[in-house]
């Protein structure tokens, strides 16, 4: 490549993180670090019934049993995890009823970051339930919903309210003894986000959340539990944003999803935290366990995400396809910049008959990143006449950037059909070229690629957020320039 | 509106263009000819700011501006435009949301709101009948899976669109059966006027029975060895280009 180019590619590779700020809100908190006692004050908070203490504590003595996981091609950094705090509340007296109420510096933080709760609310017809820091701030069209008997709410509201539902399914997709990060989140999660489709309903807008880390060494725990019954569909919406910080977050969250029978999920991320600044410092640790179980037979579950933040990613969501005839799909594209790392993939289980599988990965690498795709297709003995359809792409920009595909292929039974694609190219200087030749310069050139190489995934977005996804691509590897 | 001189080009050190000299006035069509490897692309290339070329000598203006010193972008948004003699594919972003990039690019450069939902599409059906478009090859993505033929046809669409004021068609007729290079040939000539200048590239003077050139100019080992009228075409294709050689 040319000296021009590289400048160009090193510029708009090197572009710091456009949303860093962070707002200045009241927070309660407890004191620093983990123990029983600091599990029993915080389930004391949030008056958490009996069962969830007890899971919480169960937990917590597994996860002292256990080490942090290593993985080759990611470099983790020593975690205190005595020196986080487990739990911050915005301070706020009373339910909320309209967006007025909400304090306007929350308000305002929202507004930087091109989210305006109230446009997204009329404009897109979508149910925000905005999450910041551990607690929920403000849930809106809770009534329309309710209505449908679709429940759609805090996470903490649902312990309190619906704590049988809590019971029966919390766990049941992603158990504490899942892994290091489940048994910490299990033991110590905040908040975050319930979701209930009642048996035949389909739920007529996207449910959508925002989350946000905020408080300084505050780690956050989410938890986000959705169900779906019988011949229900929903489609549900994940965001997030963070400030500037420059000490290292940890963020370890659970999202677990059940489809019953004939149920379709769709769950969309679109995730831009905070990556760290040009040389690596600061940053946020995104370990997360995401799975559902296609429960039922004839169910659907389809995880669709784009990734651009965090100094550190490592995520699977993965689905387990019970039922016969379920289907699981995985769409993600994940940038990596400046000294990112990303591991990332999916786990598709194949237990039931006849159940299909697609997965479509598409990982964009530059600067000094290191970009890994893991994933594992995986057919037990009685599944029969399983498909999957794997196609693992990357691209590189720049020299210095490194991609990485580790399929695993598990097989236990002859009748599956598993296929599997991979491919690695470079944004060629002649495709630059031939778009400057057009009048297209070479950073809004790379942007056209980009979101031309993800297109398959980011069509499986929602409208509303495609159209943030693919703004956030472009400024993930762009300068502002201009 | 273009003045060549003395342009010396060299790749990796080794000089391809030894002392070019053009000049190109408005409503001129210039076709330029000369056998394989003697730097046609490479000259085309150039005054398309292509920067894998270093320009050791000589100087290039476009409507008195020195064109050297601007940025391929800036060229093609003062309206210079390239025919690729290889097109390059874009998987993934299509023909529409490109042409419309590429269009509000030129327009901001000249001061103007975006192109209206509307207005592109007026534009784009009325240019797809200039080049006979009839399938939807402007709904797929940027040269994917276009045939040969098929992806010279696009260059002509771009060309029509951006409507440039110097066009450099590279070899835009080779790989066309003979009603492609009838359309191709219709295009160029639809679009003439006596505020625009073409350069032709070709191998064939079938081409030039079409697209009807001032000036026939012959580049051998990078130079232009001679030029002439529409009838030296003719006259390369009867002898081939080894009689130049004496000259
Ligand atoms: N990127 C490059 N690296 C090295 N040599 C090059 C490069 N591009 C062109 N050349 C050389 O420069 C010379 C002129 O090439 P150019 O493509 O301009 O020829 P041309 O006249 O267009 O030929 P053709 O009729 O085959 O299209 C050739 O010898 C070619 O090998
Ligand atoms: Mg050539």
């Amino acid at each position: 490549m040319s000296a021009e180019q590289d400048q160009i590619l090193d510029q708009v590779t090197s572009n710091e993180y456009k949303y860093g700020f962070y707002t200045d809100i009241e927070l309660e908190t407890l004191p620093k670090g983990l123990s029983e006692d600091i599990i029993r004050m915080l389930s004391a908070k949030k008056k958490e019934p009996e069962f969830l203490l007890e899971s919480r504590l169960k937990a917590f003595r597994h996860w002292q049993t256990m080490k942090m996981p290593e993985w080759s091609h990611l470099k983790l950094p020593e975690i205190n995890y005595q020196d986080i705090i487990y739990y911050a509340a915005p301070k706020q007296k009373a339910k909320l009823k309209s967006l007025n109420e909400v304090d306007p510096e929350l308000l305002a933080t929202f507004e930087k970051l091109g989210i305006p709760l109230e446009e997204q609310k009329q404009l897109t017809g979508v149910a925000v339930d905005a999450v910041m820091d551990s607690v929920s701030v403000k849930t809106t069209f809770r009534e329309t919903l309710a209505e449908l008997g679709i429940i759609f709410c805090s996470f903490s509201e649902a312990v309190q309210e619906h704590p049988d539902l809590v019971q029966k399914h919390m766990g049941s997709v992603v158990p504490y003894t899942d892994n290091y990060f489940a048994a910490l989140n299990s033991a110590v999660f905040s908040d975050g986000s319930f979701c209930y489709i009642p048996k035949g309903v389909r739920c007529p807008m996207e449910l959508s959340t925002y989350f946000r880390i905020n408080a300084a060494n505050t780690g956050q725990f989410e938890r986000t539990l959705i169900v779906a019954e019988d011949d229900s569909y929903v489609s549900y919406l994940e965001g997030c944003t963070a400030p500037q910080r420059d000490e290292n977050q940890l963020h370890a969250a659970i999202v677990e999803i059940v489809a019953m029978e004939n149920a379709e999920v769709k769950y969309s991320t679109v995730q831009n935290w905070y990556p760290g600044d040009k040389n690596g410092k600061g940053g946020i640790y995104n370990f997360v366990t995401k799975r559902g179980i296609c429960k039922g037979d004839n169910s659907k579950i389809s995880w669709t995400q784009v990734e651009t933040g965090s100094a550190i990613t490592w995520k699977y969501p993965s689905c387990i396809l019970k039922g016969d005839n379920t289907t699981g799909e995985f769409y993600s594209v994940a940038v990596t910049n400046n000294h990112q790392q990303a591991d990332t993939g999916t786990k598709m289980i194949h237990i039931g008959k006849n159940s299909r599988s697609t997965i479509i990965s598409k990982g964009i690498s530059a600067g000094q990143s290191q970009n890994s795709y893991r994933g594992l297709v995986k057919v037990l003995k009685n599944a029969h006449n399983v498909r999957n359809f794997t196609q693992c792409d990357s691209l590189l920009l720049g020299d210095m950037c490194g991609a990485h595909t580790f399929p695993y292929i598990e097989v236990d039974n002859e009748t599956a059909i598993i296929e599997h694609e991979a491919t690695t190219s470079k944004i060629g200087e002649d495709q630059i070229f031939y778009c400057n030749q057009r009048g297209i310069d070479t950073e809004n050139a790379i942007g056209l690629i980009i979101n031309g190489y993800a297109k398959e995934v980011l069509n499986k977005l929602p409208m509303e957020f495609a159209v943030e996804a693919q703004k956030l691509l472009q400024i993930s590897l762009e300068g502002s320039v201009g | 509106m273009l003045n060549i001189k003395n342009l010396h080009v060299a790749i990796e050190g080794k000089e391809i263009l030894k002392g070019i000299d053009l000049t190109v006035k408005l409503g001129e069509i210039h076709a330029i000819m000369g056998p394989n490897g003697s730097g046609k692309s490479t000259l085309a290339a150039v005054l398309a700011g292509r920067d894998l070329y270093e320009v050791t000598e000589g100087e290039v203006t476009f409507e008195g501006e020195d064109l050297l010193e601007l940025s391929p972008e800036d060229r093609a948004r003062k309206g210079i435009f390239l025919g690729f003699q290889y097109p390059v594919e874009i998987p993934g972003v299509s023909m529409v949301n490109f042409m419309k990039t590429a269009i509000n690019e030129q327009r901001k450069f000249n001061n103007l709101q975006p192109i209206s939902a509307t207005d592109f599409l007026k534009l784009m059906r009325e240019k797809k009948e200039v080049v006979e478009i009839t399938s939807n090859l402007t709904n797929r993505s940027v040269n994917e899976g276009f045939s040969g033929g098929e992806k010279k046809k696009n260059e002509i669409f771009q060309m029509a669109m951006l409507d440039p004021k110097l066009a450099i068609l590279d070899e835009t007729d080779s790989g066309l059966d003979i009603d492609a290079l009838r359309i191709v040939a219709n295009g160029v000539n639809k679009l003439r006027r006596e505020d625009n200048a073409t350069i032709v590239i070709t191998h064939y003077q079938r081409l030039l029975e079409h697209i009807i050139p001032d000036y026939v100019h012959v580049l051998y080992r990078g130079k232009i060895v001679k030029s002439s009228g529409k009838e030296l075409a003719l006259e390369l294709e009867e002898k081939g280009y080894d009689w130049l050689k004496e000259e």
